[in-house]
């Protein structure tokens, strides 16, 4: 563990927990017409690019047509993906009661299918969130992103890995169900992952369809503009999302915790965890709204289920709350915090810290031989 | 032979909903306007009236996705309020088979949300979401020779749009048409209704008041009283009865009527909700699977576990929205918030939510 926990004692873990609460239950008994007004101020603009993005990409042998279409397109998807889709599967605006805006329901423009993301994403993540071995965010099953894990040969990859899933970054979290590293490692066979497969496969097929076949073929003679343009939408979407995504949880300062660490974890643990592990970004308006509000990941590990368009104003108590109980706020701007995720994902493909600045920090944990955490001291979130 | 391509059909093909997945071509067409959706039945008010001061009468033209009613049937109608869809049901006053015209009577609930807001705020313009016409409470496909329509309050919309119906049938034999209500100023479609009557010599019509000085001759519901309202003579000989309004109505003419010959709606009793903190008595439906248990102890989620279902579940604590699940009926308490809630048909968290009195769940 890189940087060890502050150290706060159960009964001040449980008074955070309740001011954190207190803050939740106030902010949804305000949900309103102003939050429907504002998602579906954001659908219409994400409806509005994309049909202009696809209709100038029918024309996309003039230049200016091909990259107003692109552009438009891409940023349709990142809307699509981050600001409405991932918000809207959290569950953010269930209390609409509107069917198009259900959790349950809505499907988005990615390779992978909602009902899989929901799973691994709002649970798997959002519940275990930077717990080694449980939150598969971690490296995506990939990447060695934790000294914690223990290093092998492939790890020297990291950076291409990295590079890989970015560029890819859709089918990237479209396979993050299947967990393939487990398939490699032997312990699940291709079999036991059948329906997830048959369903992505689908989804996948439909969305390939639809950008590299149906548009392009529309196109007529310009065919292969609109296929370039459509293509370069999905990955300027993809490189976006995973940048924005990794700038989360893997920053300098953000922690990592064991299985031992969160057994037994309290409410008021769990806010802790969210607070220590996330890492926010800083930025305007219009950059807030093409991370999804991601940018605000503290608040929104905090308050998955509320509106995200409220964190800014919600992350004025959460950083005086941080601040009160002696916990790090840890936010910056893109370059730096995506400068220190890189600077990790290089580091880590070394078998031993190249970081000089970690060296003098008390480690939290240290790993047993066979590599698992295990704690040192008594550990701070104990006992809550 | 091929079917014509028509606009709409080519809309709703494969085709399309390709070009427009993952969404789906209503995302796209309700942006130009909200009613124009293929799949998504809603209708747009056409006009607003007022027959009393504790109803208002609107007048819908629902757009084609919507499937139309039989007489008697019950729509859901879904009107946001505050950001949030509330759903209520409404039996249409109007004539069976007017697949473009629904009119709709919405009295005045003193706690009614959903009431009192299109009471104050129905205009011209505003679209409203229709669900599937639903409900047993309809004529017979052979009309009954003779027949009393029978209804106390707003449960005048099911029979007026049966007697609508009949007239609009041609229907010939005698119809007895009694209507209760408070008082003379509460009484709904009287204009309406002795319009039809004076049209249709087949048709005799009674409004009586129950209460105050209007209180008239009649206002006990009695078989001389019905009988009396036949336009033949002929008492109840034969007579059937279709009654709607509340649970005492029903039962005076279910004393009067043999079972057979009289159908009945009631409006659903207000479901008791229970204070914060307290443990309710009741019954957990689960009605997928057909199972059901006593209220226990416990969140919905650990219930439902303890019936032996397996309702699909993720955090166990309210962040992630796995268990989330169709409650059909029932007040439920969100622990987090406090807050009760008993719409029908709502998706609630089954992890943080313990019930306040009988629910039903799609388990």
């Amino acid at each position: 563990m890189p940087t060890p926990h502050p150290q706060l004692n159960p009964e001040q873990i449980e008074t955070l927990g309740r001011e954190l609460d207190e803050l939740r239950n106030r902010t949804l008994a305000d949900v309103g017409e102003r939050d429907a007004d504002y998602i579906r101020r954001m659908i219409r603009a994400q409806r509005g690019l994309e049909i202009a993005g696809r209709l100038l990409l029918e024309f996309g042998w003039l230049p200016p047509a091909w990259i107003g279409g692109t552009t438009a397109l891409s940023l349709s998807k990142i809307l699509d993906n981050m600001e409405i889709g991932h918000n809207v599967m959290h569950g953010q605006y269930d209390w609409m009661k509107d069917p198009a805006l259900d959790s349950k329901r809505f499907e988005w423009d990615t390779a992978c299918p909602s009902d899989q993301w929901r799973y691994s994403h709002n649970y798997m993540h959002h519940t275990h969130t930077n717990v080694l071995g449980k939150d598969r965010d971690i490296g995506y099953g990939i990447l060695r992103m934790s000294e914690d894990e223990k290093w092998t040969p492939s790890d020297l990859l990291n950076p291409v890995k990295a590079t890989l899933l970015m560029l890819l970054f859709q089918y990237g979290v479209a396979l993050h169900d299947v967990e393939t590293e487990r398939i490699v490692a032997g312990e699940i066979g291709l079999s036991d992952k059948r329906d997830i497969l048959r369903a992505t496969g689908r989804k996948v097929g439909r969305q390939s369809v639809k950008d590299y076949v149906l548009f392009p073929a529309l196109a007529g003679p310009g065919a292969p503009f609109t296929f370039a343009g459509n293509a370069t939408a999905n990955l300027t979407r993809n490189i976006w999302s995973f940048m924005i995504i990794f700038c989360g949880h893997f920053p300098n300062g953000t922690h990592e915790f064991s299985e031992d660490e969160v057994e037994n974890e309290t409410r008021g643990g769990w806010y802790v965890r969210q607070m220590l592990g996330s890492a926010n970004l800083t930025g305007g308006k219009l950059f807030h709204i093409l991370s999804g509000n991601l940018s605000h990941q503290i608040e929104h590990h905090l308050f998955p289920d509320i509106p995200a368009h409220r964190y800014a104003e919600l992350s004025v108590e959460v950083r005086e709350i941080c601040q009160r109980y002696g916990l790090p706020y840890n936010a910056g701007p893109l370059h730096k915090q995506f400068g220190s995720v890189v600077k990790k994902i290089v580091r880590l493909a070394l078998p031993f810290s190249s970081d000089p600045s970690k060296t003098d920090e008390m480690p939290a944990t240290v790993r047993n031989s066979d590599g698992r955490s295990a704690p040192e001291h008594e550990p701070v979130l104990a006992g809550v | 032979m091929l079917a014509t391509l028509t606009p709409r059909r080519f809309l709703r093909s494969n085709f399309v909903d390709l070009l427009v997945g993952p969404h789906g071509i209503d995302r796209y067409l309700e942006l130009i306007r909200p009613e124009l959706t293929i799949h998504d039945a809603r209708a747009e008010v056409v006009s607003v009236r007022r027959q009393t001061a504790r109803s208002v009468t609107l007048t819908l033209r629902p757009n084609a996705a919507w499937r139309g009613f039989r007489a008697g049937q019950f729509v859901r109608v879904g009107v946001e309020i505050d950001g949030v869809r509330r759903t209520r049901t409404y039996s249409p006053a109007s004539v069976e088979g007017a697949a473009r015209e629904l009119e709709l009577t919405v009295t005045e609930h003193p706690e009614g949300l959903v009431s009192r807001h299109l009471l104050a705020h129905a205009r011209p313009g505003a679209v409203l979401h229709l669900g599937d016409a639903q409900g047993d409470f309809v004529l017979p496909e052979r009309r009954p020779s003779r027949l009393a329509l029978i209804s106390g309050g707003s449960g005048i919309t099911p029979v007026l749009s049966m007697l609508r119906t009949l007239c609009a049938e041609g229907h010939a034999d005698p119809v007895a048409f009694i209507h209760y209500a408070r008082t003379a100023a509460d009484w709904l479609y009287a204009p309406e209704v002795r319009a039809l009557a004076a049209r249709h010599p087949n048709v005799r019509v009674a409004f009586v008041a129950t209460r105050g000085e209007d209180r008239g001759a009649g206002v006990h519901v009695s078989g001389e009283a019905i009988a009396a309202a036949f336009a033949d003579g002929a008492g109840l000989h034969d007579a059937h009865a279709a009654v709607c309004g509340p649970p005492a109505l029903l039962e005076a003419v279910q004393s009067i009527f043999e079972p057979e010959r009289v159908f009945a709606e009631t409006f659903t009793p207000p479901s008791i909700v229970l204070a914060a903190g307290a443990t309710a008595e009741g019954t957990l439906h689960f009605t997928r699977s057909g199972a059901s248990a006593p209220i226990g102890a416990g969140s919905l989620l650990e219930q439902a576990e303890g019936a032996g279902l397996t309702p699909a579940f993720g955090c166990r604590m309210g962040i992630c929205h796995t268990c989330t699940c169709r409650k059909t009926a029932g007040p439920v308490r969100n622990v987090l918030t406090g807050e009760i809630s008993d719409e029908e048909d709502e998706d609630i968290q089954l992890c943080v939510s313990v019930p306040a009195g009988d629910v039903a769940l799609e388990i």
